[in-house]
């Protein structure tokens, strides 16, 4: 209450409060402009479009109920994506959270080189994912890519990783892995860096040996820490596909297509909004319940000083 | 003693094998096509593949798209983000939860999601193709709203009512008072923005498909699918070009880049 030395006044008081929420609402106005055009309004829109079929070029789509939602229990491709969305989030996230968690463990010691290590793992942190994708595609060439070389040079013959549909989802996976583990490792090492070297102290007073302070101090005081990166990492899995345009495109067959890459599809290219927003729905749906899991368990100021 | 140098050895191979990758984009980048896929260390090294990849495609509008786009975008959340933190912050009013909440909606559902809806909108106001579509529906950053208001909310209020006694209004407390104090974040969360935009890649393929504004991201995308036949060297030119101005940024302010990382959280 910025102004409270004016409401001194005896009858000022109701005056200032309806100032103040005059001039709050005007600082809010350009902020809520966008967040309603933007945000709020597809939103919405995008609940609606899902009751209706696709606009066809001369008229607007007409009112179909639950049809597409329906539809989707009945469709394949769909029943294929939400398979490798949720593979693609077990085999991703585990994977990076391990890997964060021992980088951070790793670079926390006193090491030679150990800057450079940092660096090493943070770097692809602000590659652009295009890039890092167009960069992994020539690892993965079947033939002279060098997955392949190095294959070959120890006798075995080489694979289509992209190619080949049992394959094609791990390839994509490993790209994800690779650009994120850095990324989590910082909150890790911040973590690390606020455990009360105390702690430790009475550890080894108490005549613990290295291993048992990694599992009785070290890794319960980094359980906030993971539930955080957790809800950011199942975030990340089920919105960034970029990597799809440039490595498989979701094929082949489908093995490797996500749920928003499939929304893309329908959209953009077979020109089928009212079932893209109903994929919307679901994408949402599960975007929101991994969120809500944050703020029910971890409490939405966890990360904020 | 053993132990620990074996740790040591254990972090230098992740590391390698973290920064391998990279280190092979530069490798193929930096020789001839020929020499590529051999890793022959007395090859000559060569600029050709940058050129033929600057040749191939108009790589300097996208520069100049992407540098823009991103600066642009930059402005209007430091703007939009400081007036509505501010009220947030400090501004006790009439539906205060009930916009915080709305505004909350949006770490929930960012607008790259909602790609169908929000393209419509571009194409009903006209903004197909134009670089302000690919930001506009970022410009009311629900993050930076929450960072500047934590930060608003640690400034002590005398110094606010200073300035008012003053007869400073609320824009000037907020320019006077409030951002100078809260610098450092205001550099953390644009390091983080700029980042985030730069590499940004579904939105902006959606919402333009002509060469003069594309950004760099899709710029590259469509550059490695058409007919460069399969020439590793000058793909990993181009991807490595579209990276180069972030990537010389965080080899020099590294610090910096992971401190801000880490206070952006969630994105």
């Amino acid at each position: 209450m910025p102004l409270h030395f004016a409401a001194k006044r005896p009858g000022g008081v109701r005056l200032s409060a309806v100032q103040d929420t005059l001039t709050a609402w005007g600082l809010l106005a350009p902020a809520l402009l966008v967040l309603a055009a933007f945000t709020l309004y597809p939103a919405a829109q995008t609940l609606v479009q899902s009751l209706y079929s696709s606009p066809v070029a001369n008229g607007a789509g007409h009112f179909v109920g639950l049809e597409h939602f329906r539809r989707m229990l009945a469709d394949p491709v769909f029943r294929r994506v939400m398979i490798n969305s949720g593979l693609y989030a077990l085999g991703s996230i585990p994977l990076s959270i391990a890997l964060a968690l021992a980088m951070a463990l790793l670079v926390n010691q006193r090491l030679p080189g150990r800057g450079l290590a940092r660096m090493a793992f943070f770097t692809p942190t602000v590659l652009p994912l295009v890039a890092a994708a167009n960069i992994w595609l020539y690892f993965y060439t079947p033939g002279y890519g060098l997955l392949d070389r190095l294959l070959h040079a120890f006798g075995f013959s080489g694979v289509n990783w992209l190619g080949n549909p049992h394959t094609a989802l791990w390839a994509v996976t490993a790209v994800a892995v690779w650009k994120q583990a850095g990324f989590f490792m910082i909150f890790y090492l911040a973590a690390l860096q606020q455990i009360p070297p105390t702690l430790y102290e009475a550890a080894a007073i108490e005549g613990a040996g290295s291993r048992q302070m990694l599992w009785h101090v070290t890794l319960p005081m980094l359980g906030p820490t993971t539930l955080f990166v957790l809800v950011n990492a199942v975030i990340g899995a089920f919105s960034l596909v970029d990597s799809l345009f440039v490595l498989t495109e979701g094929g082949p067959g489908n093995s490797s297509n996500l749920i928003l890459y499939y929304i893309y599809q329908n959209a953009f290219r077979f020109w089928n909004t009212g079932y893209a927003a109903a994929l919307t729905v679901v994408l949402v749906a599960l975007l929101a319940s991994a969120s809500l899991l944050q703020f029910l368990v971890v409490g939405r100021r966890t990360h904020y000083r | 003693m053993v132990n620990r140098r074996l740790v040591a050895f254990a972090t230098w191979l992740l590391a390698l094998l973290w920064l391998a990758p990279l280190l092979f984009a530069l490798w193929a980048a930096f020789h001839p096509f020929a020499d590529a896929t051999h890793l022959n260390p007395l090859a000559p090294l060569t600029l050709d593949n940058f050129r033929a990849a600057w040749q191939a495609a108009p790589f300097g509008r996208y520069f100049v798209n992407t540098v823009l786009m991103v600066s642009m975008t930059l402005a209007a959340q430091l703007v939009i983000c400081s007036l509505a933190a501010y009220a947030f912050a400090r501004y006790r009013f009439l539906g205060r939860s009930l916009l915080f909440s709305l505004v909350l909606v949006q770490l929930l559902v960012m607008p790259n999601v909602l790609l169908v809806e929000n393209y419509r909108t571009m194409a009903q106001l006209g903004l197909v193709n134009h670089l302000v579509a690919i930001g506009l529906p970022y410009f009311a950053s629900a993050f930076g709203i929450f960072l500047l208001r934590q930060t608003f909310m640690t400034v002590p209020k005398e110094l606010e009512e200073a300035a008012r006694i003053e007869g400073a209004g609320p824009l000037a407390v907020l320019w006077r008072v409030y951002l100078p104090l809260a610098r450092p974040v205001l550099v953390a969360y644009g390091l983080v923005s700029v980042s985030y935009h730069w590499n940004d890649f579904l939105w902006p393929l959606i919402v333009t498909d002509s060469p003069g504004s594309r950004v760099l991201t899709v710029g590259l995308q469509v550059f490695s699918t058409a007919d460069q036949g399969i020439n590793w060297s000058i793909i990993s030119a181009a991807a490595l070009m579209t990276a180069a101005p972030l990537l010389i940024a965080f080899l020099i302010f590294q610090r910096q880049f992971v401190q801000s990382f880490m206070r952006a959280g969630i994105r």
